[in-house]
């Protein structure tokens, strides 16, 4: 990294060309002065002070050390995002009663799904803190995470942009009144990955993939149906989050064709983890786990026998979307079949 | 005794954020008290009590609660020090984003949330910026990439804080912050020669006395006018 006299006497065009990830950080200072291009960084600070720092509510010193760190933390970041977490791994802890967890170690590896069953309160979101914190014995339930079969570096835990888990739930929504394009953009460019736009075309069409009713690029976030918010999150979340594990709580049965959103995460070498109850999602997973008391009580393997019953399962569920459909259309749903 | 001051804009989850991650400390056998600054009113010291938290409050009424806070703190400091807390907590709400009650060598926690609006990061003075812990709430009902966009402008206006993901009503977070509040190293006795992160917001004028006519001729002292002319 540049030394701090170097910084202080480039101006700011000539940093943002060396780093360009800076303007991300000089966007968020107070005042018009950053946004001067011609001004060097030592001019800029001077006259910071000049107009009242007390004002500006503007530390130099601090400031500088800020940017240092900033660089710093960027460089490292781009750095690491191309090691890919291939695995993670769960060595067993013990339940709410004390009781050892009796499994030998626990894998998820990149492009599987697991599923988690258990009811409300057993330990999901224990298990899913225990994961995002890389839990290293030292919480609760004195779990040990291990990422590609190593003790993870603590980065995991503390620096911000690396978070390990990237969740989905059926509560969540978009508050910002933004379109979906514009949404998207944003969101690539707080990554600052190169290609961008193509990943946000990407994203839309793989979101109308997904979703029942198709929507543009124009289209307000806050306007999207529940299928098709849950359609653009899960699609935005396997191109565009940096996480690599997904948790998905649920998804609901309309709207949305659940198939693919899952195929779509897989596809984009996600470790999924999916909280359901739902007989069709859980035997689309390759593995379940199921928790009871605080703890991880069994491991099932999908068995050929139930993977088997998916096809049944799913050509009724057809059955089911298609009544669902004709009965919006206002049509008489007789099935013969049933 | 630990102190550590936590402070954030109105309902953005602080005392809830307190209460979840005080759970796991007292698990921990530390011994907690809090004192909870707020302007005009609040009920929060009734969430503590409830919690088994011995609390004081402090309304500063129509002084700014930085200001107030700062008259107080090294009393309340004594309190605790009475009391044997192990850990004392100050939870004051930021009322004007310009707020700056954070205190050198002391452990200072920013919460902010989600629903804000991505631009707050921005607006918020050395509340953000001069955090060593920024936690942010609400995460369960935005998007992930909402999530994503939020925690990426709290890094760039701090880059050097620790930032935690906290669900304030479920708890999901709170005890990894449990881990990082609590260092038997840092026992303090007293406040006095410690010194403010930064300044203050100030304000000395004819309204802080009371003054309520409009005019020109009621001005006086610390008065600054907007600027109106074109560009």
């Amino acid at each position: 990294m540049a030394s701090k006299e170097v910084l202080l006497m480039s101006n700011m065009l000539k940093l943002k060309e060396i780093y360009p990830f800076l303007e991300t950080f000089f966007d968020q200072q107070p005042g018009e002065l950053f946004k001067q291009e011609d001004l060097t960084l030592q001019q800029i600070l001077l006259e910071m002070e000049e107009s009242g720092s007390e004002d500006n509510v503007f530390d130099a010193t601090l400031f500088v050390d800020q940017l240092q760190e900033f660089i710093q933390q960027m460089e490292a970041f781009t750095g690491v995002s191309s090691q890919s977490v291939d695995v993670l791994t769960i060595l067993p802890g013990k339940d709410k009663s004390g009781n050892a967890e009796t499994f030998d170690a626990l894998h998820f590896r990149k492009s599987t799904i697991t599923s988690i069953v258990g009811p409300t309160g057993s330990g999901k979101s224990r298990l899913l803190a225990d994961i995002e914190w890389v839990a290293q014995a030292d919480t609760p339930t004195a779990r040990t995470i291990l990422v590609n079969n190593e003790k993870p570096t603590v980065d995991w835990r503390f620096a911000s942009g690396k978070k390990l888990v990237a969740q989905l739930s059926q509560n969540m929504n978009f508050v910002m009144d933004l379109s979906v394009r514009e949404f998207l953009e944003l969101h690539a460019s707080s990554r600052m990955i190169a290609g961008a736009a193509e990943i946000v075309e990407r994203i839309i069409h793989a979101a109308n993939e997904l979703a029942g009713e198709k929507f543009s690029g124009e289209t307000p976030i806050t306007s999207l149906s529940g299928g098709q918010s849950r359609a653009l999150m899960i699609a935005d979340t396997a191109m565009l989050s940096s996480s690599p594990v997904v948790l998905i709580d649920e998804i609901e049965n309309a709207g949305i064709d659940r198939k693919k959103a899952l195929q779509i995460l897989t596809g984009e070498e996600k470790i999924v983890l999916m909280a359901t109850h739902d007989p069709i999602l859980a035997l689309m997973a390759d593995q379940r786990i199921v928790i009871k008391n605080g703890g991880i009580h069994r491991v099932v393997q999908t068995s050929a026998a139930e993977k088997n019953m998916l096809e049944g399962l799913e050509e009724a569920d057809r059955k089911l979307q298609t009544l669902r459909t004709k009965l919006r259309a206002g049509e008489s749903i007789v099935d013969q079949s049933f | 005794m630990n102190l550590i001051t936590v402070s954030g804009p109105p309902s953005s989850g602080k005392t809830a954020v307190i209460l979840k991650t005080a759970e796991s400390l007292k698990k921990r056998g530390i011994k907690l008290g809090a004192v909870k600054f707020d302007c005009l009113h609040t009920d929060d010291d009734v969430a503590y009590e409830k919690a088994g938290i011995p609390v004081k409050k402090g309304l500063s009424g129509q002084l700014c609660p930085d200001h107030y806070f700062v008259s107080n703190i090294e009393a309340v400091v004594e309190w605790g020090l009475a009391e044997d807390f192990d850990l004392l907590v100050s939870e004051s709400a930021g009322l004007c984003n310009r707020c700056s009650p954070y205190i050198k060598e002391i452990k200072a926690i920013c919460v902010i949330d989600n629903l804000s609006g991505i631009n707050t990061p921005k607006k918020i003075g050395p509340m953000l910026r001069m955090a060593d812990i920024v936690v942010i709430t609400k995460g369960d009902i935005v998007s992930q990439a909402e999530r994503e966009v939020f925690a990426a402008r709290v890094h760039a206006v701090n880059p050097s804080a620790i930032v935690m993901h906290i669900n304030g009503l479920t708890g999901q977070g709170a005890y990894e912050l449990s881990t990082l509040l609590f260092d038997s190293g840092k026992k303090i006795d007293s406040l006095k020669g410690m010194k403010l992160r930064f300044s203050m917001p100030s304000a000395l004028c004819s309204y802080c006395l009371g003054e309520t006519r409009i005019g020109e001729s009621y001005q006086m002292g610390n008065v600054r006018k907007i600027n109106l002319e074109k560009k």
